[in-house]
């Protein structure tokens, strides 16, 4: 099992059977279609297998004896069926539609859902690229392996049986030939099965890293414009895109290989058919009707052998992206509700306490927090300082549970954090971060986020809270107002605002915010840290602070310092009697500095 | 001065006359288009097809003659099993097996030969088709970053990245399956009626008869399948926006409890596709079974007719038998050409997308012939400024002059919407004026290359946004090709080298996802050393120290001293520590530039800067 931890190399070769074996709880829900739509094809290939059997009937019968009676039947019988073989091509499509596209999709939703479960530091390791090519291009891949090759797999081995039978019913030793020289094919094949997902593997693999680069290239526009270096990363493109092209090319030539092999196998068989017939014939054995049929099921039974080897490698390569979806699901999410989860007290008081509080991130020995003692009473401020690097955004990821401590506990209301409900947890403290992220939706959306039945009046309440309802309101359809991508049309104030609205909106009893006022300018500032006065004066706060004016806000501030909290105190307190802390965030000296 | 300069150029030049309104992406969202303009939209994918076939015509036309060949190898094979049983059979029954034996012979002969050319088809059309995909891949990305932010910014990037991955996919399975299967079958068919032609005429005729239902099928099915699968790129597009959007957004999205408004969305979305989908299988599947409905019933007709010709004796049985034979082999390909078909219009739909990006021409261009200037001094000017970010959109900076000269620090400062950034990004070209222009050492932005505009003016923004790799990578960003004790001496002087060497590996340390596990401050650093190490005689910082704490600010600001004495520089700060090293103060205002000085004279006045310095001052303590 890989735990949430596997990096993304991470790989486990099974079979190619036993990969796809994992598709079974999808399919199973589906199998009564699957089956119809197996049937349909086997039932259309028999149809199309018995015409040569009702032409060589008229070949011997009517045709050789002249005689125009029994014509009119055979003739409707190929009609007959020919229009069946057609039907039932339409009804496997049509029972695979629906079927196959459903499967794609409740796979890609699973996914998705298993993805907003796995932890803030699952998804740091994982490129992005990576996932979105599972999301996408693996589900698609997998989805056509459904829809045909998996049928054909099955019903073309049972024809290529049937046919086989039917060969040694009419002429054993037409039979007997094709059996032997489908013994070196299938050997072929199952050889080229290994080689043929290791290049699969390896080129969706890639396929995945250029997406990485893509989405790198367009996030990061304005970096890449402002440094003139679209060019540069045009080249490191360029390169993945050649890897992905030789690892493309590997895959062709394999399956050239193997197709060959597939093509000439067959050709050599019906010749050693042709004269071992031929031979019987004129030994009175076989009939001229008799090698005729056997021709032609050796050649209807050609698609069939023929396609097996490029069937397989279609098995393979959706192996490989079963493989890789996989890969992903089976990352344990580690930051889970508990079995049985406590009830927090209602109403929460709010009243947070870490202790003795360790965390290191997966892989890295060296920890970030080292045995943090906190106590945050109800209804306290505290502010959080240290240095750039101390640890101030990891210990406010741990309070709403984003990553779980690796040592000691972090207590709310008295209860382990991880004693309780997540949506219990995250709805009692609430996060405002430092980079705020919007999402492209109107902004009522991007203030309520997960509260579905936020009223209009709270957002407002909200955006008045952060000091936002002003510039919401110029925006052209007001709270209505769609905002870009990440925000991208607001200003960094702008954006930060709207943060601190989501924080404030559910009224939570825990606020965290991570240097809330960063990006806000001095007139709004004020603005701001008025307005959060009023909203701090009632919860439990949590504040990373750069500036000794959002220190101000607090009723306390801890300084964080070697991953332990070195000194907590008044701020005036600690200017006075800590020399790290004077260091920190004394500006006295600034401005005289650059004035003298 | 100068107000008789209109605004009318501008504006007549964004609007585009409306029967041109189909061009670039303008119509990515619609899926019933007019007749007219789904013919040009067709006729450009087309030209994007063979514009990128066209460098690869010499090796398509050997592909084309080895199909050719493998084609003749494999059409001689029923022959000469019509003649193996014709007169092969009867000779050795008259005592002669050497007919039969050459027939025979032959025919395992042309079968070798028809694999061993498959073989050298295949790895040459897999070349071709990669060759292609390569091609465009690197063309849209190029492209991509050639155009302007304002379209990045309208167009956002999950539309883009499903343009550059999953549209191109479905080219990759055109290439992979169109190119292999369509000559052979092209070839086949055509091949196989000449043949029925000679075989019999009366019988081919009846074969051919069948072409005119099949005609008008595949007219049906090319005018629905388009819509169709218009629709199925532009909900699949939906997805990936939706999808980049969560993963990048995860913080935000499990604090606040996002997960399950997500999954709805997502399952609308994920729907939609879904539908789009279905809905081209089952088009597909009235095709497909259309053309085997055809096939067969005509191979009953055939049956019929020529068992009436040979009873009556009109026609030879095996040359009925071969005729039969022929007429699997001329409808098999037939199949293969309707999923040809089928992967050709899913692959129109996304290069149609993928043409219309490419069709969108850079807002901000290159000039053709560039004004070369190699070794900026860092003189700005801003003569007869005006903007607005569309040309019906309200002025964002009112018509205005600014001369900045080499080496100047200029400071930049008002209220949160005041349009410092804007400004700002008028000095990286990050825009383009609405009217007048801006100069660097006299020559119009407009006028200089992309390699020296960039060389010069290099802007540090709000966003510090790191790129896979390490931490001296994204360091190097500033210079490609620098080395390491560069790399770590622009570190050092922001004051970044100490926690770079903090880290596990130091400077070799994956910065993971986004430099997820460096802290906002952390990463402004980064961006910041970058910056430096570019060395640009033009530094645009927009708000780059937000995040620092105290001490690291200050130590930054001592950089800045030494680092800014020889440049040019213009800076967007809140903290007005940073603002008082600046030699000059702009301070802006609804777009207007309303106090211009040095710090010093400002706040001996009496106007805005004064008032914002005495609270700032009070702030402190």
């Amino acid at each position: 099992m890989l735990s949430e931890s596997g990096e993304p190399s991470t790989v486990h070769r099974e079979s190619t059977l036993a990969t796809l074996w994992r598709l079974g709880p999808y399919l199973r829900p589906v199998r009564a279609v699957i089956v119809g739509a197996g049937l349909s094809a086997l039932i259309a290939q028999l149809a199309g297998l018995s015409v040569p059997l009702v032409v060589q009937r008229i070949i011997d019968g009517p045709l050789a004896e002249r005689d125009l009676s029994t014509l009119p039947l055979l003739v409707l019988g190929v009609l007959a069926l020919g229009v069946l073989e057609a039907g039932l091509f339409w009804v496997r499509r049509r029972l695979l539609a629906g079927a196959t596209t459903g499967v794609e999709k409740r796979m890609r939703h699973d996914l998705y859902a298993h993805l907003q479960r796995l932890s803030v530091g699952f998804h740091d390791r994982w490129q992005s690229g990576q996932l979105l090519s599972r999301a996408v291009t693996d589900l698609s891949t997998i989805r056509r392996f459904v829809a045909f090759s998996m049928t054909f797999l099955v019903v073309n081995s049972l024809l290529v049986l049937a046919g086989l039978g039917l060969l040694f019913w009419l002429a054993p030793p037409l039979g007997a030939v094709l059996a032997v020289m489908s013994v070196p094919l299938v050997l072929l094949a199952l050889l080229y099965e290994v080689r043929y997902r290791a290049a699969a593997r390896a080129a969706q693999d890639q396929s995945g890293d250029v997406a990485t680069t893509v989405e790198e290239s367009v996030l990061g526009i304005r970096v890449l414009k402002a440094f003139g270096r679209g060019p540069h990363l045009a080249r490191r493109f360029s390169e993945q895109a050649r890897v992905l092209r030789g690892l493309e090319l590997r895959k062709v030539r394999l399956l050239a290989a193997i197709w060959t092999a597939i093509i000439v196998l067959p050709e050599l068989t019906l010749a050693a058919q042709l004269a071992l017939g031929g031979y019987a014939i004129a030994n009175g054995t076989m009939t001229v009707g008799t090698l005729v049929a056997a021709v032609a099921i050796a050649a209807y039974l050609r698609w069939p052998i023929d396609s097996i080897g490029w069937l397989l490698a279609d098995a393979n390569t959706a192996a490989a992206a079963c493989e890789r979806y996989w890969e992903v699901r089976d990352a344990r999410p580690t930051v889970v509700d508990p079995p049985r989860p406590r009830p927090l007290p209602e109403p929460a008081r709010g009243h947070v306490r870490f202790e003795d509080v360790r965390f290191a991130y997966p892989g890295s020995d060296s920890e970030v927090l080292r045995g943090l003692d906190l106590e945050i009473r109800p209804g306290e401020t505290v502010a959080l300082v240290g240095t750039t690097g101390s640890g101030k955004t990891t210990l406010t990821t741990l309070v709403p549970r984003l990553d779980d401590v690796t040592g000691g506990r972090l207590l709310v209301d008295g209860v382990d954090v991880r004693d309780l409900a997540l949506a219990d947890l995250r709805r009692v403290v609430a996060t405002a971060f430092e980079e705020p992220l919007l999402f492209s939706a109107s902004v009522r959306e991007n203030v309520a986020l997960g509260g579905i039945d936020v009223s209009d009046d709270e957002v407002r309440a909200a955006l008045r809270v952060a000091h936002a309802e002003e510039f919401v309101d110029a925006l052209p359809w007001g709270l209505s107002t769609r905002i870009g991508e990440q925000g991208l049309s607001l200003s960094g104030g702008q954006r930060q605002r709207l943060a601190l609205a989501r924080a404030v909106v559910g009224r939570p009893a825990v606020l965290v915010l991570d240097d809330p006022l960063s990006a806000l300018d001095v007139h709004t500032e004020a603005e701001v840290e008025a307005a959060l006065r009023r909203v701090l004066s009632g919860v439990t706060a949590l504040v990373v602070a750069h500036r000794p004016s959002t220190v101000a806000l607090a009723d306390r501030v801890a300084l964080l310092s070697e991953g332990r909290i070195a000194a907590i105190g008044e701020h005036h307190e600690l200017l006075r009697d800590n020399a790290e802390y004077r260091h920190l965030l004394s500006t006295m000296d600034t401005p005289e500095e650059v004035m003298a | 001065m100068t107000q008789v300069v209109t605004t009318q150029e501008p504006q007549r030049k964004a609007a585009p006359p409306q029967e041109e309104s189909w061009r670039g992406v303008a119509l990515e969202d619609q899926e019933e288009v007019e007749h007219a303009v789904s013919a040009k939209l067709q006729a450009r994918s087309r030209r994007l097809l063979g514009s990128l076939l066209r460098p690869h015509a010499s090796a398509a036309v050997l592909a084309l003659l080895i199909v050719l060949a493998e084609n003749v190898a494999q059409l001689a094979g029923p022959l000469l099993i019509a003649g193996a049983i014709d007169s092969g059979v009867p000779a050795a029954l008259g005592g002669d097996p050497a007919p039969l034996a050459w027939y025979v012979a032959g025919y395992a002969a042309s079968g070798l030969v028809s694999g061993v050319l498959r073989f050298a088809f295949l790895r040459l059309s897999g070349r071709i088709g990669q060759d292609v995909l390569f091609d465009l891949r690197q063309r849209v990305f190029r492209h991509a970053q050639r155009l302007s932010l304002s379209f990045h910014e309208k167009y956002t990037s999950g539309r883009l990245i499903s343009r550059l991955t999953s549209d191109l996919e479905s080219l990759d399975d055109l290439l992979e399956m169109g190119l292999d299967g369509v000559l052979s079958a092209l070839l086949t068919v055509g091949g196989v009626a000449v043949l029925l032609l000679w075989l019999d005429l009366r019988l081919a005729l009846v074969v051919l008869a069948g072409f005119v239902p099949l005609f008008l099928l595949t007219r049906w099915f090319r005018r629905r399948s388009q819509v169709t699968y218009r629709r199925t790129r532009t909900t699949i597009a939906r997805v990936i926006v939706q999808f980049t959007e969560t993963m990048n957004g995860m913080r935000a999205v499990q604090a606040f409890r996002r997960e399950s408004r997500n999954e709805r969305i997502m399952a609308g979305l994920n729907e939609a596709y879904r539908d789009a989908n279905r809905h081209s299988i089952r088009l597909v599947a009235h095709y497909t079974a259309g053309v085997r409905l055809v096939g067969n019933v005509s191979m009953a007709v055939v049956l019929a007719y020529g068992g009436w010709l040979v009873a009556h004796g009109d026609l030879e049985l095996g040359v009925l038998a071969a005729f039969l034979l022929y007429l699997r082999k001329f409808y098999d390909p037939l199949d293969e050409l309707s999923m040809f078909l089928n992967s050709y219009a899913a692959a129109a739909a996304a290069l149609e997308k993928i043409s219309g990006v490419l069709q969108e021409e850079p807002t901000v261009a290159e000039p053709a012939r560039p004004t070369p200037l190699p070794d900026a001094r860092g003189e700005l000017a801003c003569s007869d400024v005006e903007f607005r970010y569309s040309a019906d959109g309200p002025v964002v900076l009112p018509r205005f002059d600014l001369h900045v000269p080499a080496g100047q620090t200029v400071a930049l400062v008002g209220a949160t919407g005041a349009g410092k950034s804007t400004l700002a990004k008028l000095f990286a070209r990050f825009y383009d004026p609405s009217s007048g222009k801006v100069a660097l050492d006299g020559v119009d932005l407009r006028k200089l290359s992309e390699a020296d505009l960039r060389r010069a003016v290099v802007m540090v923004t709000q966003e510090s946004f790191l790129f896979e790799g390490t931490v001296a990578d994204n360091i190097a960003l500033g210079r490609p090709g620098a080395s390491r004790v560069e790399v770590e001496a622009a570190a050092a002087a922001v004051g970044a080298h100490e926690f770079v060497s903090r880290l596990p590996e130091g400077y070799d340390t994956d910065v993971r996802k986004r430099g997820g596990r460096l802290s906002a401050g952390q990463r402004q650093l980064v961006s910041f050393a970058r910056a430096l190490l570019a060395d640009p005689a033009v530094l645009v910082l927009d708000e780059a120290t937000s995040s620092l704490d105290i001490p690291t600010e200050r130590a930054v600001q001592a950089a800045l001293e030494t680092v800014l004495a020889d440049r040019t520089a213009l800076i967007i700060a809140h903290r007005l520590s940073t603002v008082l090293i600046a030699d000059r103060v702009l301070v802006v205002d609804q777009g207007r530039i309303v106090e211009d000085g040095p710090p010093a004279e400002l706040i001996a006045g009496r106007g805005r800067f004064a008032a914002l310095h005495h609270a700032w001052r009070d702030s402190l303590v």
